[in-house]
């Protein structure tokens, strides 16, 4: 185990892509000291910023407000981070394996094109979670993103597989240009949710204003929606499939593309 | 030398059985019923690779905490000569039987298994490209359109050597010994997991031998030396003894060694009843089968 506790928090973004499992576990805790980080365009050290216990070892602690530590796992393959705080922005970017779980508040860009792995943020988010960044043609490849509290704008934009469950509020373009993948959206979300979708699922616990581009197919209990519900179950997510409280509302599009993605909306019975 | 069970005795012989490979389907379904009904169709007229093709049966009926969906379930043990036999009769029999039953959906049952066989990949035509598909945790589960909703199935089955033939004949002085002998067999074998019994209640009256004396063309025909009827007449060596007026056979498909022996094991001491004379195996000599069953062994 190795804990880094920030000594204060740096004046402008650090970026810190070397605080990965895959790296910490190679090295000792003089050579994750010295391991370089940069504020700004310059190159620092590790134990400018941070007090570092512990080496040898793929699981990492990290203490103190460090929503302005960026990168924080980057590209990880196993191993785990434990922020105890805030977490900066692109955390977990690239990962494709290992855990990282955040207990206070995430940035913009979480698991940017991550390809596996979980990252699980107690707070809040920011924006693009999951998504493709510029220029780039595919998000999200694989693996599972849990937001406990709101999240931005272009949740999962671009993404292809995986899955993003956010508890709380979501902004716009939730799901913009999505091509696969699975997107549950606990209170719903604000505007233009799909849109450009090309294929992939929406799921919305709560409202969503719909652009005209989706045309309603059904009110049903899709059958994947079991498998997926226990495996969120095991991660503490609830998705509810029981055809005695519900139902979902399937709405098939974005049609402007066209796509073939889907957004489901549950229906409580009774409601 | 022979040994005796509660008045029976074993003969000393072995079961001769064959390499096959196998698949487990997991059947769901809105309810128990429902996926029984599945189940039984997916299974029927799977007796035997001689005329079907293909064994089949169910191995095991499952609660809803038992399956991958959480509904109620069963269990389909698949058997085939090789892969690609058993890949073509799990697409067609999963397509004709199971993707049409109400409410059911289907699932792999040997998720460790490195060999895949494609299933749900084929049987997305019949979606006319509206299926879709969803891709959980390293699974592909096809989401093929229906008119009562959606059939599920997942993308790719394993796949696993497996043993097919394993068999104990059960000589009685008469039918209805032999009958209830062999009933009670297969009730106790039925409890072991990873084989299944494949004939019509898990019992076969017409064991068979490798080809045929007196036509050319037959891939098999009865199994004279069992047969009492014709115990007597010239050309037939018969093994029956005296007292022996009827014969049932039980046939096992397991998916390792060790499940066969332990459901001969069970079936062997269930069926030493009275009226039951002698309780033997068939084999071939030892000349086609790699796996030998000693009854004195089990």
């Amino acid at each position: 185990m190795i804990t880094l506790t920030l000594k204060e928090q740096p004046s402008v973004p650090l970026e810190a892509e070397v605080l990965s499992p895959d790296v910490t576990a190679q090295l000792s805790t003089a050579g994750i000291r010295a391991l370089p980080v940069y504020l700004g365009k310059r190159q620092r050290r590790v134990d400018d910023f941070f007090e570092v216990d512990g080496g040898s070892s793929d699981q990492i602690t990290i203490r103190g407000d460090a929503s302005r530590v960026k990168w924080l796992g980057r590209a990880m393959t196993r191993g785990r981070i434990v922020v105890d705080g805030n977490a900066g922005m692109h955390l977990g970017a690239y990962m494709s394996g290992g855990t990282i779980e955040v207990s206070g508040n995430g940035s913009d860009w979480v698991g940017a094109e991550m390809s596996g792995g979980l990252i699980r943020i107690g707070g809040n988010a920011g924006g693009q979670i999951g998504a493709a960044y510029r220029g780039s043609s595919t998000g999200m490849r694989d693996g599972t993103i849990l937001i406990g509290g709101s999240a931005g704008l272009e949740v999962g934009m671009r993404m292809k597989r995986g899955i993003i469950a956010v508890s709380g509020p979501v902004r716009d373009f939730a799901g913009l240009q999505m091509k696969g993948g699975t997107i549950v959206l606990g209170c719903g979300a604000e505007l233009r949710t799909g849109a450009w979708m090309i294929r992939g699922t929406i799921i919305s616990l709560g409202p969503v204003p719909l652009m005209p581009t989706f045309s309603y197919a059904a009110t049903y209990v899709p059958g994947f929606l079991r498998i997926y519900s226990a495996y969120l179950s095991s991660l503490g997510i609830t998705l509810p499939f029981d055809e005695r409280r519900g139902a979902y509302r399937r709405y098939t599009g974005d049609t402007s593309v066209p796509g073939k993605g889907e957004i489901l909306i549950w229906a409580p019975r009774g409601a | 030398m022979a040994r005796e069970r509660r008045g029976v005795e074993i003969v000393d012989t072995f079961a001769e059985a064959f390499d096959m490979r196998a698949a487990r389907v997991i059947v769901t379904a809105a309810s128990d019923a429902w996926a029984r009904t599945a189940a039984t169709s997916m299974t029927g007229f799977a007796t035997s690779v001689i005329g079907c093709k293909v064994e089949a049966g169910i191995e095991a009926m499952l609660s809803p905490d038992a399956t991958p969906d959480g509904r109620p379930g069963a269990s389909v043990l698949v058997f085939a000569f090789n892969a690609e036999g058993l890949g073509t009769r799990l697409v067609e029999r999963v397509g004709q039987t199971v993707l049409t039953c109400p409410t059911t959906a289907c699932f792999d049952g040997l998720p460790a298994a490195t060999d895949r066989v494609p299933v749900g990949s084929v049987l997305r035509h019949f979606g006319d490209k509206l299926q879709s598909s969803k891709f959980l945790d390293g699974r592909r589960y096809w989401r093929v359109p229906v008119m009562e909703g959606e059939f599920l199935v997942q993308d790719a089955f394993g796949m696993q050597k497996a043993i097919g033939g394993g068999n104990l004949l059960i000589l009685a002085r008469d039918q209805a010994a032999a009958l209830s002998a062999a009933e009670a067999a297969a009730a106790a074998m039925r409890n072991v997991p990873g084989v299944i019994l494949p004939f019509p209640g898990g019992i076969v009256r017409a064991g068979s031998k490798v080809g045929a004396k007196r036509y050319k063309n037959m891939i098999a025909s009865t199994n004279e030396a069992y047969c009492p009827t014709v115990r007597g007449r010239v050309g037939v060596e018969s093994q029956l003894p005296e007292s022996v007026n009827s014969v049932l056979e039980i046939v096992i498909d397991g998916l390792d060694r060790g499940a066969i022996e332990a459901a001969m094991r069970v079936g062997l001491d269930a069926a030493c009843q009275p009226g039951v004379v002698q309780i033997s195996a068939g084999n071939y000599g030892g000349k086609l089968g790699k796996h030998h069953f000693r009854l004195h062994e089990l």
